[in-house]
C-alpha cells in the first residue's frame, strides 16, 4: 500500500490535440497559499504559440464546416466532461489558492457557459443572419461566417475561459487560449476535457505560462485573424490594439458574457446575391 | 440612304474611328450654380474655418478650378463635435423616434426632388459619367436616407430582446469614389439612431456633401445633428481622434484605416472600417457569355475602376479564357471615354492628377514585371484626368498589378483549371471585401459563395448595392457592415430587456 504517496500529474501544454511539454523545456513553478509546490506547469513559448496558431489554422476550415447542429453537440459534450470533472476542476482552483466558494461558483459558471453555448449554436444564423428585400430579382441572403483563428486572452476565471473558448467555437472559430494565474491548473485539465469531447485536434489550443509574455506575440501574428483582450490589463490593451492594427485583426473584449453580443463579436456577416428571387 | 453608301462601316476597324461621328448628348450644367466659397457646417450655420484656410476644388474632366472649400482645422473639429455633442444631449437622443424618422424622411424627399442638380453637380465634381450619378449614386442615396428613416421607431425591433440606445456623437469619414452615396450610407443609419455627427467629406469632392448640409436646414433639422468639416486628411486625423466622440466610421484605403485604427487604440471609441478590395471575378465555362462579358466590363469599369469591391482580377475558366479574352478586347473598344456630362460616355474622368499617376504607374509596372498590357485604340481628351480602359494578361499572381489595389479603370485576368484552383487564387490576397461568380448552375453559386473569403458575393451579377443588404469587408478590407440590420446595429448599443 503506498495511497499516502500522491501521484502528481505533470501539467502540459494543449497543442493540436496533443500535450507536448514547451519546446523551450521551460516551467512555471506553481505554489499554494501555504508555499507548498503544486506543480511545473509547462510555460508556453513564442514557438509554442506559433504551432497553436498553425494547428488552429490548419483546422478551421473543416471545424467552420460541420454543421452547427453538431458543433452544439460536441460543446455539449464539453459541458458533460466538465461536470464530471467538477470536483477535479474545484479542488485545481482552490489550491492554487481560491476560496472554496468562489472556486465552486466558477466551475458551475463554467458548466453553465458550456451549455449556453452549445445551445447556441444553431441559433446563431437566426439571430444574426437575414434575408435581405433588395429592390430587385435577387435573393439577397447575409450569413454569419467565423473570422477564423481567435487569439484569446482570458482573465483568470475558469468560467471566462470556458465561456469565450465556447463562443468563439460555436461560432466556427478555432482558438489559441492563454492561460495562468488562478486557472493555471484548471487550464491544464481543460485541454484533457476538451480532447474527450470529440473537439477536433487544432480547434481549441490552450497555452499555460504567463499570459502577459505571450499575448504580444498573438497580437503580432499574421494568421491570427481577432483577438480578445478580456484579460489583458487596460494599461496593455492600448499596446495590443495598436499591434492588431497590422493586420486589422479584429479586437474584442467579451470576458464570455453569456449574450448575443459575445456571439456577434465572434462573428462576421458575408451577404450573397444570389440570382433569383423568393417572392409572392 | 446615301449616307450608308457613303460612309461604309468597316467591321474591326478601329472602334475610335468607328464611333467617330457619335453625336454627343451633353447634359446641361445650368441646373447647378456653384458658390465661389464654401464654408464648414456647424451648429446649423455655414462658417469659414477658424484659421481662415481654404483649398480649392477642381473638376477633373478639365483640371480646371470650381470653388473655394473652407480647410477645417483642429479648431474647427473641436466646435463641430461640441456642437454634436450639444444637439445629441439637448435635442436628438431623447427626440422619439417617429420624429426623427420624419426628418429623414423629408431629407430623402428633398434630396429626391433636387436629384437632377445633385446628379450634375457630382459628375461635374467627382468626374464620374452623368448615366450613373444620375441613375445610380443619388437614386440609392436617397433610398439608404429613405430606409434608415423607416428604422429610426423601430430600434427595438431590429434585435429581439435587446432595447437599443443610441452611441453618441459619431465622426464619420467618407471617401471621394461615391461621394453623396457614402455620406448617405454614412449618415442614415447614424441619424436614425439617435446620434450626432460630424462629417469629413474627401478631400476633392467635397460639393454634393455641402449641398446635402444646406438641406438638413432646408429640412430644418435641429442644429448641430449634422456638422459638415471639410478638409484634407489632417482634418479627417484631428476627427478620428478626437476624445469627444464615441464612434469613427470610414470608408478609405486600409493605409489609412490601420492608421485609424491605432489612433482609438486603447480608447473605447468605437470603429467601423470599409477599406480597400482586390476583388475576383470568376467566370466558369458554362456561364451564359454575353451576361458574363457585360458583367465583368461592369464589375471594373464601372465609375473608372474606383470602386473599393471592384472586380479588377478575372479569373477564367481555361477552355474559354482565349475566346472571353477576345470578347472583352473586342467590347472595351465600344466603351465611350470622355466627357462625363455626356450621356454616352461610359468611362469618366480620373479623379484627380495624383490618381491618374497611381495608375500609370501600376499599368507601367505591370509592363516592366513581363505583364502584356491592353489599350483599346480610344482618343482620350486633351485636357482633364483620363485613362483608356486597360486589360493585362500574362499575370502569374505574384505581381503589383495582381496583388495591390489599383482603383483604376484596370482589369488583370488570369485563368483557373478546377474549381478548387480558382478559389485558391481568389482568396490569395491580404484583402476580403467582394467577389463575384458567374455559372448557369445553382449547386456551384454555393459552392463558391461559401468558400470565397469576402463580404459580398455577387452570382450571376456584380457591383449592385442596396439599403437592405449589409457591405463590408473581412480581413484587410475592414470590419464593420453599413445597411442591412447588421449595418444599423453598428450604430446603436444593446442592452438585454429584463
Amino acid at each position: 500500500m503506498s495511497d499516502g504517496i500522491e501521484i502528481r500529474k505533470t501539467y502540459k501544454l494543449f497543442i493540436n490535440g496533443a500535450f507536448p511539454r514547451s519546446e523551450s523545456g521551460r516551467t512555471e513553478p506553481v505554489h499554494g497559499p501555504d508555499g507548498r509546490l503544486l506543480a511545473h506547469v509547462a510555460k508556453a513559448s513564442r514557438k509554442d504559440l506559433r504551432d497553436a496558431v498553425r494547428a488552429a489554422r490548419a483546422a478551421q476550415s473543416g471545424w467552420a464546416r460541420r454543421t452547427a447542429y453538431n458543433r452544439g453537440q460536441i460543446i455539449y459534450r464539453l459541458a458533460e466532461m466538465l461536470e464530471s470533472r467538477r470536483g477535479e476542476l474545484t479542488h485545481e482552483l482552490t489550491r492554487t489558492g481560491v476560496d472554496g466558494s468562489v472556486a465552486d461558483q466558477d466551475v458551475a459558471g463554467a458548466i453553465d457557459a458550456a451549455v449556453y453555448w452549445a445551445g447556441f449554436a444553431d441559433k446563431l444564423d437566426i439571430l444574426a443572419g437575414s434575408v435581405n428585400p433588395v429592390a430587385g430579382p435577387f435573393l439577397n441572403v447575409s450569413a454569419t461566417v467565423p473570422p477564423g483563428v481567435c487569439g484569446l486572452v482570458a482573465p483568470a476565471r475558469l468560467e471566462a475561459l470556458v465561456s469565450m473558448t465556447s463562443a468563439a467555437i460555436m461560432a466556427g472559430n478555432t482558438t489559441v487560449v492563454l492561460a495562468g494565474g488562478d486557472v493555471i491548473l484548471a487550464a491544464g485539465t481543460l485541454g484533457e476535457l476538451v480532447a474527450t469531447s470529440d473537439v477536433p485536434p487544432g480547434v481549441v489550443n490552450i497555452l499555460t505560462g504567463i499570459p502577459a509574455d505571450l499575448h504580444g506575440w498573438l497580437a503580432d501574428h499574421e494568421d491570427v485573424d481577432l483577438l480578445d483582450v478580456s484579460g489583458v490589463p487596460d494599461e496593455t490593451r492600448r499596446d495590443l490594439e495598436t499591434r492588431a492594427a497590422e493586420n486589422l485583426k479584429r479586437v474584442s473584449a467579451t470576458a464570455g458574457a453569456r449574450d448575443l453580443s459575445t456571439a456577434l463579436a465572434f462573428t462576421e456577416i458575408r451577404t450573397v446575391w444570389h440570382p433569383a428571387r423568393i417572392a409572392p | 440612304m446615301s449616307h450608308n453608301e457613303e460612309t461604309p462601316r468597316k467591321s474591326g476597324s478601329n472602334p475610335a474611328e468607328r464611333f467617330a461621328d457619335y453625336v454627343p448628348s451633353i447634359e446641361s450644367r445650368d441646373i447647378v450654380s456653384i458658390r465661389s466659397r464654401n464654408g464648414l457646417l456647424i451648429d446649423g450655420a455655414w462658417v469659414d474655418a477658424a484659421d481662415g484656410r481654404t483649398f480649392t476644388t477642381v473638376e477633373p474632366a478639365t483640371g480646371e478650378a470650381l470653388a473655394e472649400i473652407a480647410l477645417g482645422g483642429t479648431e474647427d473639429v473641436d466646435r463641430a463635435v461640441a456642437a454634436a455633442r450639444h444637439a445629441y444631449d439637448s435635442v436628438w437622443r431623447d427626440m422619439p423616434g417617429a420624429e426623427r424618422a420624419r426628418y429623414l424622411f423629408r431629407l430623402a424627399r428633398l434630396l429626391q426632388d433636387r436629384a437632377r442638380e445633385f446628379a450634375v453637380l457630382e459628375t461635374i465634381d467627382g468626374g464620374k459619367p452623368i448615366r450613373e450619378s444620375r441613375d445610380i449614386d443619388i437614386p440609392l442615396a436617397a433610398a439608404h436616407l429613405f430606409h434608415h428613416a423607416g428604422w429610426a421607431d423601430k430600434l427595438d425591433l431590429a434585435v429581439p430582446g435587446m432595447r437599443a440606445a443610441p452611441l453618441g456623437v459619431i465622426g464619420q469619414i467618407t471617401p471621394w469614389n461615391f461621394p453623396l452615396l457614402m455620406v448617405a450610407w454614412k449618415i442614415a443609419p447614424a441619424l436614425a439612431c439617435g446620434n450626432t455627427v460630424v462629417l469629413k467629406p474627401a478631400e476633392t469632392t467635397s460639393l454634393t456633401t455641402l449641398l446635402l448640409g444646406e438641406l438638413t436646414r432646408e429640412a430644418e433639422f435641429p442644429p448641430g445633428v449634422l456638422n459638415i468639416v471639410t478638409g484634407a486628411g489632417d482634418t479627417g486625423a484631428a476627427l478620428a481622434a478626437h476624445g469627444g466622440i464615441d464612434k469613427v466610421a470610414f470608408t478609405g484605403s486600409t493605409e489609412v484605416g490601420k492608421s485609424i485604427r491605432r489612433a482609438v487604440a486603447g480608447t473605447p471609441v468605437r470603429l467601423t472600417l470599409e477599406l480597400g478590395g482586390k476583388g475576383a471575378h470568376i467566370v466558369c465555362d458554362d456561364a451564359a457569355m454575353d451576361q458574363a462579358i457585360e458583367g465583368v466590363v461592369d464589375g471594373i469599369f464601372f465609375n473608372q475602376g474606383h470602386v473599393c469591391c471592384a472586380g479588377s482580377r478575372l479569373l477564367v475558366q481555361e477552355g474559354i479564357a482565349d475566346a472571353f479574352v477576345d470578347r472583352l478586347r473586342d467590347r472595351i473598344g465600344r466603351l465611350r471615354v470622355g466627357d462625363p456630362l455626356d450621356k454616352n460616355t461610359d468611362v469618366g474622368a480620373i479623379n484627380s492628377a495624383e490618381q491618374l499617376a497611381r495608375i500609370v504607374e501600376h499599368v507601367e509596372g505591370a509592363r516592366q514585371e513581363g505583364c502584356e498590357v491592353y489599350q483599346p485604340p480610344c482618343a482620350l481628351p486633351e485636357r482633364g484626368w483620363f485613362h483608356a480602359p486597360t486589360i493585362v494578361t500574362g499575370v502569374g499572381g505574384s505581381e503589383r498589378i495582381a496583388r495591390e489595389e489599383v482603383f483604376g479603370p484596370v482589369l488583370t485576368v488570369q485563368t483557373f483549371r478546377t474549381e478548387r484552383e480558382a478559389v485558391d487564387r481568389a482568396n490569395a490576397t491580404r484583402y476580403g471585401l467582394s467577389a463575384g461568380i458567374w455559372t448557369e448552375k445553382g449547386s456551384r453559386i454555393l459552392w463558391f459563395a461559401n468558400h470565397l473569403r469576402a463580404g459580398v458575393v455577387w452570382a450571376n451579377t456584380f457591383n449592385k448595392f442596396d439599403p437592405a443588404s449589409p457591405f463590408g469587408g473581412v480581413r484587410e478590407s475592414g470590419f464593420g457592415r453599413e445597411g442591412g440590420r447588421q449595418g444599423l446595429q453598428e450604430y446603436l448599443t444593446l442592452a438585454p430587456v429584463r
